[in-house]
Formats: C-alpha cells, sequence, structure tokens
C-alpha cells in the first residue's frame, strides 16, 4: 500500500470574479522512500495540490470540493482539526520556498527548531527543552551548518539563504516524518547553492527512507531526483510516469512543449559582433556603504572592471546573486555613481557628462529589468509607457504618435487591440513584451537586460530570448545580458563574462568558455547546472 | 541604544525651544491680559502688578528671561494663583493626571489588542465585524459624551459606582480610566487587527502551522510580536494625548488633575502657566515617543543588533 494515496483531488477558488478551478481531478500516490516530482508552470496548482493536504489553503478563498487523500488509513482532507495537528510537522513535513520569509524573523533559529518537539501535539512525545537543543544541535550539523552551539541562538538574518533553508529542512526533519513535501526548494538560491541543497535532500532522505513530493517548474531541477513525475497544467495533471518516460518518451503534447522550451545548447543564430567598440569599460569601481549590519561595510559591487562591448555582439554577464552584475550594468548607464574607473560610449567619456549633457545619451542606451510586474508604472496604459520615451526624446510628435506605437507593437508582438489597457491586465510575458518595446522605442544602440526572463516561466521565457535575438538582429542592437542563468546565457550570448564578489573572473567565447573553463569558479558554477536529462543528471548527481 | 537615544534627545532640544517661542508669541498676541478679566483695579495698582510680573519689559526681554529661567527649571509665578509657582501647580496635579492617564492606557490595550487580535483571526467574519464595528462608535464617541452617559447608566441608574472623585470612595477610577481609555482602545484595536493581518498572511506563519503548532502558540508566539509593532508605536503618542486630553474626563468627574489648570490658564491668561504646561507636554510627548520608538527597536532583532553594534 502506498504511504500517500490521493485520488481526485479537486480545490477551487471561490473569488469575486467567479470559481477558480485551482486543482481539477488529480491523483497520485507516494511510496515510502520514493521522490514523486510535480512539476508545472506557474498557476498551474502544483502548490496548491500539496497546501491541501495539509490543510495549509487560506479559507476562504479555497474551498476543497471532493477527492480524498488517504495516508496511514485516514484521509488528510476530512480529519478534524486536532488529528490534522497531529500529521503536521509529525508525519508530514514540508520545507517552503523562500527561506527569507519562511523562518520568523523575531526568533532564533533554535527557539524555532524546538518548537516541534517541545510542543509535540502527542503529550507523551514532548521533550524537555534540553533534549530538544541536543537534538536540533545534531540535526544542524548534519544538514551542514557550522558552530551549531552558537548558532542555535542567532536571529534569521544572520544567515544566507543558502543557510536558512538548511534550517528549513532541519525544522522539517526534527520529529522524523515519513512524508517530506517540498514545494520549489531551490528556487530563490543561486545555481552552486541549489546543487548543494538538491543534493542535502537526497542524502537525507536515502539515510532516513521518507518519501518525498518535490514540487518544482524547472524539468532539469527535479531530472537527477525524481522517481515519477506528475506533469500538471491549469489544475489538471497531464501525464504522469516514472522519469525516464516522462523526459524520454513522453506522449503528451504540453510536456513536449516544456521539455523543447528549455533553453539547451549554444546559441544558433550567428554572431553578428562588428570590429568596432561600442563600450568600453576602463577599470570601473562601485563602492557602497552598506548601513545594515551591525558594522558600516564597504560592499565592493564592482571592484576594477574592464571590458569592451563590439557593436552588434551579445555580451553575457553570469554571476550569482551579490556578485555585482545589476551594478555593473547600472554602473555603465551611469544610473549610480562609480568611485574610480570610466566608461566610454561611442568614444565618449560618459563621467565627464553632465546630467543635462547625458540626455541625448540616454537615447541611446536602454534597459529591460527583471520584473515586467514591478517596472512598468501601473497608471500608465502601453501607449503612454510606450508613447513616452519617443515624445521625451522628440521622435515622433502629436501626429505620427499613433501610428509609431502601433509600430514598436508589432515589433514585440502585441496585439494593437491592446494600446488602451492598463499593465495589470497582461501577463508576465505580456508585461515583459511592453518593457522591450518601451527599451527599444528611443532606436538606442546600446541595451542591457537585466535579467529579463528570469521572472517567467520557462515556455515564456522561451518565447521572450527568441523575441530579443529577433530584435537585436532587426534592430541591430548591441546588448549586454546578466543572467545568473547559464544555460540561458550560452543560448542567447556570443561571449560570455563570469563575475564573483564584484570581480571579473573569466571571460571569452561562449562555447570555447564552456568547452574548457579555466577558472575554478566558473568550473564550479559549470557544473551546478542541472541537466533535464536524468541519465546523465543522476551520474552527475552521485560524482558530486 | 543610549547612543540612539542620546541623539534624539538632542534632537528634541530645537523643537522645544521652537514650541517655547511659537506659544510665548501666541499667548502675547491674544487680546486682553492677566489682570483684565477682574474687575476694575486702580491704574496704579495694575501698574505694580505688570512690575511685579515683568510685564512692563519689551516682550524681547521677557523672552529672554523667561528662557533661562525655563532653562533653570523654572516656570516661573503664577499670575492667576498668587504666591504659588507653576512647578508646584503642575507638580500637585501631575499625580493624579499621570495615575488617571496610567489606568486607562491600561483599558485601551487591554481592549483594544484583544479586539483586534480576535478580529484578526478570522477577517470578514461576524467575529471580526462586531469588535470592528464597536470600536468604530468608540473612535466617534467623544469622551464629553461617553462621561456623561456612563454616569447616567452606572451612577446614577443602576447605582453600581460612584459618580465622581478620585480616590475617594472604592472604585470612583473605574469609570473615568474607562472614559478616557475607549477612543483609544478602539484605535488600538484598529491597529492590532491590521498589523496582525498583515503578519498572519507571512510565509513563517504558514510554516509555523506546517508544524504542527496549536493555533494558540501560532497567534501568541509567532504573530503578536511582529503584528503589535503598530501598536507599540502608538502607544508613545497615544500616553502623551491621554495626559493632554484628561481635562475633559477631568471636569466631568472632578478630579483633581492636571488638564483642569491647562484650560483655567488658557481662559485666565495666565502667561507662565500656559507656556509652563505646553512645554511640560511637549516634553513628555517627546519622551514617550522616544521610549515607545525604543520598545520597537528592542523587539526586532535585526534593530536591536544595529542599534547595539553602533554604540558599542
Amino acid at each position: 500500500m502506498a504511504l500517500l494515496e490521493v485520488k481526485n483531488l479537486q480545490v477551487h477558488f471561490h473569488t469575486r470574479n467567479g470559481v477558480v478551478k485551482a486543482v481539477d481531478d488529480v491523483s497520485f500516490s507516494v511510496d515510502a522512500g520514493e521522490t514523486l516530482a510535480i512539476v508545472g508552470e506557474s498557476g498551474s496548482g502544483k502548490s496548491v495540490t500539496c497546501y491541501s493536504l495539509l490543510d495549509l489553503l487560506p479559507k476562504p478563498p479555497a474551498v476543497i470540493e471532493g477527492g480524498t487523500a488517504m495516508f496511514d488509513g485516514k484521509d488528510l482532507l476530512n480529519c478534524s482539526h486536532s488529528e490534522m495537528r497531529h500529521f503536521r510537522g509529525n508525519d508530514i513535513a514540508m520545507i517552503f520556498q523562500d527561506p527569507m520569509t519562511s523562518l520568523n524573523p523575531n526568533l532564533t533559529i533554535g527557539e524555532q527548531l524546538v518548537e516541534p518537539l517541545i510542543y509535540h501535539p502527542d503529550k507523551a512525545r514532548r521533550k524537555d527543552r534540553a533534549t530538544a537543543k541536543k537534538r536540533a544541535i545534531e540535526l544542524l550539523d548534519e544538514v551542514g551548518i557550522t558552530d551549531t552551539e552558537r548558532r542555535f541562538d542567532s536571529y534569521p538574518h544572520e544567515f544566507s539563504g543558502g543557510m536558512r533553508q538548511r534550517v528549513m529542512i532541519a525544522m522539517a526533519l526534527i520529529n522524523e516524518p515519513r512524508l517530506l513535501i517540498c514545494d520549489e526548494p531551490t528556487t530563490a538560491l543561486d545555481v552552486t547553492i541549489q546543487a548543494q541543497i538538491l543534493e542535502l535532500i537526497k542524502k537525507l532522505q536515502r539515510s532516513r527512507n521518507v518519501a518525498v513530493i518535490f514540487i518544482s517548474h524547472d524539468l532539469g531541477v527535479v531530472a537527477g531526483i525524481a522517481d515519477k513525475i506528475l506533469v500538471m497544467c491549469a489544475g489538471k495533471a497531464m501525464e504522469s510516469g516514472d522519469t525516464d518516460s516522462i523526459f524520454y518518451n513522453t506522449q503528451d503534447n504540453y510536456t513536449k512543449r516544456l521539455l523543447s522550451a528549455i533553453p539547451e545548447g549554444a546559441k544558433t543564430m550567428k554572431n553578428r559582433a562588428q570590429p568596432d567598440t561600442l563600450v568600453e569599460v576602463n577599470n570601473v569601481r562601485t563602492w557602497f556603504k552598506d548601513y545594515s549590519g551591525s558594522k558600516v561595510i564597504t560592499v565592493k559591487a564592482v571592484d576594477d572592471i574592464s571590458l569592451t562591448i563590439n557593436r552588434g555582439e551579445i555580451l553575457g554577464l553570469v554571476g550569482e546573486s551579490g556578485s555585482g552584475k545589476s551594478t555593473l550594468g547600472r554602473s555603465i548607464l551611469q544610473l549610480v555613481p562609480t568611485q574610480e574607473g570610466s566608461v566610454v560610449f561611442d568614444g565618449t567619456d560618459l563621467g565627464s557628462l553632465s546630467a543635462r549633457e547625458m540626455v541625448p545619451w540616454r537615447r541611446r542606451m536602454q534597459m529591460i529589468f527583471q520584473d515586467p510586474y514591478a517596472s512598468l508604472n501601473p497608471r500608465m496604459t502601453v501607449f503612454e509607457t510606450l508613447a513616452e520615451p519617443l515624445l521625451y526624446h522628440g521622435l515622433a510628435d502629436k501626429n505620427n504618435i499613433d501610428q509609431q506605437v502601433q509600430q514598436l507593437m508589432d515589433d514585440v508582438g502585441l496585439a494593437r487591440a491592446h494600446m488602451r489597457k492598463y499593465p495589470h491586465e497582461f501577463s508576465g510575458g505580456q508585461r515583459q513584451r511592453i518593457a522591450i518595446g518601451r527599451a527599444i522605442a528611443t532606436k538606442p544602440e546600446l541595451i542591457i537586460a537585466d535579467e529579463p526572463v528570469s521572472a517567467l516561466d520557462v515556455t515564456i521565457q522561451a518565447q521572450i530570448l527568441d523575441l530579443i535575438l529577433n530584435l537585436v538582429e532587426r534592430h541591430n542592437l548591441t546588448m549586454m545580458f546578466i543572467s545568473h542563468d547559464l544555460s540561458v546565457v550560452r543560448y542567447i550570448s556570443d561571449r560570455v563574462m563570469v563575475m564573483h564578489h564584484g570581480v571579473m573572473v573569466e571571460q571569452g567565447d561562449t562555447e570555447t568558455l564552456w568547452a574548457n573553463p579555466q577558472d575554478a569558479y566558473t568550473k564550479a558554477l559549470l557544473k551546478a547546472i542541472p541537466l533535464a536529462d536524468p541519465k546523465s543528471e543522476r551520474s552527475r548527481l552521485s560524482a558530486i | 541604544m543610549f547612543k540612539f537615544a542620546l541623539g534624539r534627545l538632542l534632537q528634541a532640544i530645537p523643537v522645544l525651544l521652537v514650541v517655547i517661542t511659537m506659544t510665548f508669541m501666541l499667548v502675547h498676541s491674544a487680546p486682553g491680559g492677566p489682570f483684565s478679566a477682574d474687575k476694575a483695579v486702580p491704574a496704579e495698582v495694575l501698574i505694580a502688578l505688570e512690575a511685579q510680573y515683568n510685564l512692563d519689559q519689551p516682550l524681547w526681554q521677557q523672552y529672554i528671561s523667561y528662557l533661562s529661567d525655563v532653562l533653570h527649571g523654572d516656570f516661573g509665578p503664577s499670575f492667576k494663583y498668587p504666591g504659588r509657582s507653576v512647578n508646584e501647580l503642575i507638580y500637585s496635579g501631575l499625580g493624579t493626571t499621570a495615575e488617571l492617564g496610567f489606568y486607562a492606557m491600561l483599558v485601551a490595550i487591554f481592549i483594544g489588542v484583544i479586539a483586534g487580535v480576535t478580529a484578526s483571526m478570522r477577517p470578514n467574519t461576524m467575529q471580526d465585524y462586531i469588535p470592528m464595528t464597536a470600536a468604530m462608535i468608540g473612535i466617534c464617541m467623544p469622551s464629553f459624551l461617553l462621561g456623561p452617559l456612563m454616569v447616567l447608566v452606572f451612577g446614577i441608574h443602576l447605582e453600581w459606582l460612584p459618580i465622581s472623585g478620585w480616590g475617594d470612595i472604592p472604585g470612583d477610577k473605574i469609570m473615568p480610566a474607562i472614559t478616557l481609555g475607549t477612543g483609544y482602545a478602539a484605535y488600538i484595536a484598529r491597529l492590532s487587527r491590521g498589523g496582525m493581518l498583515e503578519v498572519l498572511s507571512q510565509d513563517y506563519i504558514r510554516t509555523a502551522r506546517a508544524k504542527g503548532l496549536s493555533e494558540f502558540l501560532v497567534v501568541g508566539k509567532h504573530a503578536l510580536r511582529g503584528g503589535l509593532i503598530p501598536v507599540i508605536a502608538f502607544l508613545g503618542p497615544a500616553f502623551a494625548g491621554l495626559l493632554g486630553g484628561s481635562f475633559v474626563v477631568e471636569t466631568i468627574f472632578n478630579i483633581p488633575g492636571l488638564g483642569r489648570f491647562y484650560v483655567q490658564a488658557a481662559f485666565n491668561r495666565d502667561y507662565t502657566m500656559i507656556l509652563g504646561t505646553t512645554v511640560f507636554f511637549a516634553t513628555l510627548i517627546i519622551l514617550f515617543n522616544l521610549l515607545s520608538d525604543m520598545l520597537a527597536i528592542w523587539l526586532n532583532p535585526k534593530l536591536r543588533q544595529q542599534v547595539r553594534g553602533e554604540s558599542s
């Protein structure tokens, strides 16, 4: 008998705009020691499925309309409040996506770790504080936290994201659960940290023989760790089966689309770099004072970086969070003050210009930002957003503005009929199209794209990447493409630069660098990329 | 923390200076004087009185000498209570007003937090609507209406509680404290509901529930601390407001507190008394704001370490 058997689960959200079928007739099962991955894009209902098992959905608006979830002979969907408390944290534990917000900032991690033991719903299994602390410290050691005696009394803000996720894992395991639900546990983490956390979950699962439900939007992440996979889309189960059959022999069209959307391999378009230099960065240093800690620290976000970008080239800039890649992008556009060095654009030192003199140069260099939800003004229609730069830089007047904006919307693949709509009426992908339209409106020569696809689902990401490549070609753009995702950077750039702690560690032609990385950090980074190929992924994971 | 407090106290000096200057100018520009309301006094007596209180000197000289007195901690003599200094008068009423304010604050926090937290646990249900409607009424109900109403119902009709006095008959402190505290209880209820709703939607609350903690622990241990930050920030200005606003309640219940002096001083053009009580209340407001800010910092581990790090 399976440890957990979910049948015909139906969860609806009763919202003001009608009923949303978040989970529509989904069934699956997990055995002890087995890993089931639930894969789907945002809004597919994968998280809602798992939250409904532990009664963690906000009710209202969520209503569980039907189905059963048998765990240990009991139906999780139909048990009393006190019975549910016995399952929570005890038999079934959960790890959440964002370790930055999932730990209580007001309590020490030690306090949060011992809680499941000292307040155990089963009075007989309650432990006193000293025993609980001993157990917690053992677990912290096991999940790879150093100096645990002292760290026990630290607050969450004193840990990095990866370390917090380790604490979360220790907290989930403290009552030795039989089922561990991981909701996108590595999505908020850097790729090297992600590899470590995946390895840790795998190791702990093996040593304890727990069942794992692993929720992810990333097929690459689940390839190496899942025994079987459930693919979800818009609340429905599209396909389920063992990992190899899903990856190598899928029958479902949606799964095929997901798999083909994963950026893989080298750039297929030719390198359009011309011999003349457009941007020249000489020994730039951008330092900040950080007042948030107990001492004022100078953060060397960008430390002595020099680079050149040739006209027509796409330069990929890779690094993990905090590596200074966004700051470098902003330094080039003179959006942050630099301490030292110069940025020469088309023969002119931008640092020597006054704010007023800078205006005509701004037209020639534009930026695309990461979050299309936050970077568009919610009170401006698409038309206003696209028309503003055109009018400001005198590229259009009242007579031809309509036509110009329509032209832009055609360029980025937005229907003209949407011209008078506001950003909230669009999906994430469409919003990023608007943002790209805004950036190319002034007919710039240089575009700095700062993680333009990392907030998007994988199928949308593929569309936007192709749009960007297409625009670069058509408008003869030069681009600096910043991303933490190495596969994306490889897919799009001619040349790659790797940043680490504000310093450039390596740069070179994309394929040469991929084939033969020189720097130890670059090697580690490339090694950590999860591949959407179960066989090679398994051998890679066992090699780590 | 010490450095933080010292910095804030230093900032208070220019604020107080502005308060003194503005009040001084306002008081002296108002028509009439301290002795104009009395029955006609002979001119020579008036001159003698004005000379006694330095009112015959040019205004700027009066201002300078008043400032120097205040710097020495002396608010000067009262014009209307001959022979008594403003310091003495404030001191005589302060204890009673502080006690009244303290009880009112307890009432406000106790009722407000319980109502707010209860409402936040089931938003948009009867459990939310009933306390919040009551809070709305509490905010709208002025104390000069609530006080007499309570006197009518509990004092005269039911005869449960004494209707006036302070510390003379057992139970005579209950109605004034409730009358004064109700409006603030209503504000605190709304603030704590808002704060709790925000915290209860945080990811770490979901984590706490997923761990199998009881709802009591989830709310009481994980949510309350963060959820009450807005309430704590409000406590400083609220307490100062309670003291300043106590004169209505003191008048209704005939309580010998500070509030009465404040109002009478304004009617009497008792220059030194007005200035003295204003400066005194301004100082209290600054102090209580500082205290509630320090409490808010102390409750946030990140800020606490930051402040501690700076001063060490």
